[in-house]
């Protein structure tokens, strides 16, 4: 917003893009090394909905995922070539601070990963780095809502002291979920954020998934067909790379256009 | 759906084994872990058994240094002798030379036993007066000096015994071989018998092993470890103060920042190898660059504890790396995911968790740089040092020894006394070494955290 020689022209731009699409994709490519791994990618992530990316192993779908909030940054041998958009706004565009971009896209990730630390500091760390709170109330506020907003509230409010990594495998993810909320994100993105947990947990974060819904972009990785049908509005297929087909979670689960889909669905593969 | 076609005739063909007889193949197997297992507790008893007869030797040869034989004396400090003028002047009583202060102990002495009632045949005054050791007048006029009133008064005084009468009592010398000794006559031994009885002559904590200077050849028995333990302690801390930020500094930088090329390989390499190369490689650089070239002083702490360093930060280094390492990926990915920065992330995350390591490896360098001699040997810190060095940070440049140079040191001498000295300053030496490792342990347990 403090690009000054911003022409209205891309305002309207960005409009015309928040109207349909929160992030957006355009020619995506993404390579290890000598390896290709993602290949012309191109995808709309609808706002205040779930997309889950299905696909068998190694498919690319972590790999894509990671590219929305530029954590592949992190990977030495990786390179990443493409438009990938939030709001209109090129996130790969030299001027942007993959930092300040990371408080604006959220990640939770497949094992839970608190921080080994009381309960309190694992949700506070993140506005506290961002200076999202000036007062020590303000900041309690803050961890309160995020963990209420994450479901875990009536859990751990007495013992915010206590060591996060002292919690179930659920609660730890649930954790990492306030964590990132607490932030207060545009888009979470959940790379299979139930694989380490039991059915109990695992319902729980789905629900979670569907209340966050009504203030998040939400993009989910999972390996669970069920689960995408569960929670997402929309799904997309990945295999080998590609970007097979993404649509209305509905359509991809009753009649698909491409055959691949109907097959790994079917579970005839991966 | 995978189908499994069991042969139908198989169950004919090789009828089933008893699980209740064992069979020839296994006997060989349990036969191989068998003599695996003795050879292993073969060498582990070997390893002991070194461990034992070291520690041992050791300690039959060194704990006597922790007691030390004294003479108790009633001197009188005679003012006709130590202060002429009779005025107390600091000044002129600093002009009176140690020779003043010897007649004062053989008198105290020959009064003694005059009192006691003790005499022994063909022994003068003299000759008695060669049981106390040499080094005694000197304390005696240290002491005075260091409050002059007490000239005029009778100060009862534990005065050193000469190092053959010590070694009496320590088994060293014996009246066989008192005969054959031109220090000490039987009959010396006799007077110290009888000193002995008198209550005169007693065994006491040697304090001063800890406290006094090193001592000329003729004097073991005043010998101690205090300007070694203060050299030691002054290298210690310029070693912790350089190689700990240094190091890991170095190992956040190559481990999490630095880019993955050519060059940071070839710094790795080197690193790894710098942890090989023979600490006397690392004395004659001392020599070269911080003598030579830098010109500092020789035998002073602040190029021991150079060279130290430098022999300690890739110790650091790899340990630092190797903590740093350990700590899961996870709890990065996690820092980043809520928007910390790489140094944020690093700080605030990698590196508390990575602690207990980091100061586990520091520590065990520090150790191994507190054993280290032959870097010393190089850079002069070999040399015979009786001045203390001044308090830090002027202290770091004055001459001083160093614990392992001192037991270097104590074995090149001839007189037998000085093996008990060594074998004592080593006790001292593995005792600072285990206290080391000790905390090592306390702070690993005290900083690791579960994830």
């Amino acid at each position: 917003m403090n690009n000054m020689s911003a022409t209205t022209t891309t305002m309207t731009m960005k409009a015309a893009a928040m109207n349909q699409s929160k992030v957006s994709a355009r020619g995506v490519q993404v390579y290890y090394g000598d390896k290709h791994a993602i290949k012309d990618v191109a995808i709309e992530i609808h706002p205040r909905s779930v997309t889950a990316f299905i696909g068998p192993s190694g498919c690319g779908k972590s790999t894509f995922l990671r590219c929305i909030n530029r954590m592949n940054d992190t990977i030495s041998s990786c390179r990443v070539e493409g438009h990938i958009a939030i709001d209109g706004e090129d996130i790969y565009d030299p001027k942007v601070d993959p930092v300040q971009l990371r408080a604006k896209v959220g990640m939770v990730f497949q094992k839970p990963n608190p921080f080994p630390k009381s309960i309190y500091e694992n949700v506070a760390y993140g506005p506290r780095i961002h200076g999202l709170a000036s007062r020590k109330s303000e900041l309690d506020d803050i961890v309160a809502s995020a963990l209420q907003k994450a479901g875990l509230w009536n859990e751990v409010k007495d013992r915010l002291d206590a060591p996060g990594t002292g919690l179930s495998g659920g609660q730890q993810q649930r954790l990492c979920i306030a964590r990132a909320v607490a932030v207060s994100p545009e888009v979470i993105l959940m790379d299979e954020p139930c694989s380490a947990l039991d059915p109990i947990a695992t319902a729980k974060v789905e629900e979670l998934i569907h209340e966050l819904r009504e203030n998040f972009t939400i993009v989910i990785v999972t390996h669970s067909m069920q689960q995408a049908a569960r929670v997402s509005q929309r799904t997309a297929m990945f295999h080998l790379g590609n970007l097979v087909e993404v649509d209305d979670t509905d359509k991809i689960f009753t009649n698909p256009d491409d055959q691949r889909t109907q097959d790994y669905i079917m579970g005839r593969f991966g | 759906m995978i189908d499994i076609t069991v042969p139908a005739d198989r169950a004919t063909v090789a009828p089933s084994k008893s699980i209740l007889t064992v069979d020839a193949r296994t006997r060989q197997r349990h036969a191989a872990e068998a003599r695996f297992r003795l050879m292993g507790k073969i060498a582990v008893a070997i390893s002991v058994l070194a461990l034992v007869g070291l520690l041992t030797s050791i300690l039959s040869n060194g704990l006597s240094s922790f007691r030390q034989t004294y003479i108790t004396l009633n001197v009188y400090l005679d003012p006709a002798k130590l202060d002429k003028q009779g005025n107390r002047d600091p000044e002129a009583v600093a002009k009176v030379t140690t020779f003043s202060y010897a007649p004062l102990i053989e008198k105290a002495l020959t009064d003694a036993m005059v009192a006691k009632g003790i005499a022994i045949e063909g022994l003068n005054a003299k000759g008695a007066s060669e049981l106390i050791s040499k080094e005694a007048p000197a304390n005696l006029r240290r002491y005075v000096l260091s409050d002059p009133s007490v000239i005029g008064e009778t100060v009862s005084f534990d005065l050193l015994a000469s190092g053959r009468i010590d070694g009496y009592y320590k088994g060293r010398v014996t009246m066989e071989s008192a005969e054959l000794d031109r220090n000490i006559s039987p009959e010396q031994l006799m007077l110290a018998d009888e000193l002995k009885q008198a209550g005169i002559l007693t065994t006491k904590f040697n304090w001063d092993f800890f406290t006094a200077p090193d001592s000329s050849d003729t004097r073991p028995e005043a010998s101690g470890l205090g300007v070694a333990i203060l050299g030691s302690a002054y290298m210690m801390l310029i070693v912790l103060v350089l190689s700990l930020p240094l190091g890991v500094a170095a190992s956040i930088y190559l481990e999490e920042f630095a880019p993955q090329n050519r060059f940071t390989d070839l710094i790795e390499v080197n690193i790894a190898n710098l942890a090989a190369v023979p600490s006397i490689v690392f004395g004659i650089l001392g020599l070269a660059v911080f003598i030579n070239f830098v010109g500092l002083p020789q035998s002073a702490p602040i190029v021991g504890g150079l060279v130290l360093t430098l022999m300690t930060l890739p110790t650091i280094i790899i340990a630092t790396r190797a903590a740093l390492k350990a700590v899961p990926p996870s709890i990065r990915d996690a820092a980043l995911g809520v928007g910390a920065s790489k140094m944020q992330s690093v700080f605030h995350h990698v590196l508390p968790l990575a602690m207990p390591g980091i100061l586990t490896g520091t520590i065990i360098g520090l150790a191994q740089a507190l054993g280290e001699t032959a870097p010393l040997l190089l850079i002069g810190m070999v040399a015979f040092v009786r001045e203390y060095p001044a308090g830090p940070p002027e202290g770091f440049f004055d001459p001083a020894s160093a614990l392992p140079v001192q037991v270097y040191n104590w074995t090149q001498r001839g007189d037998p006394a000085f093996v008990e000295r060594a074998s004592g300053a080593i006790i001292v030496l593995l005792v600072f070494l285990v206290a080391m490792n000790l905390i090592a342990i306390i702070l690993r347990r005290r900083f690791e955290r579960r994830w």
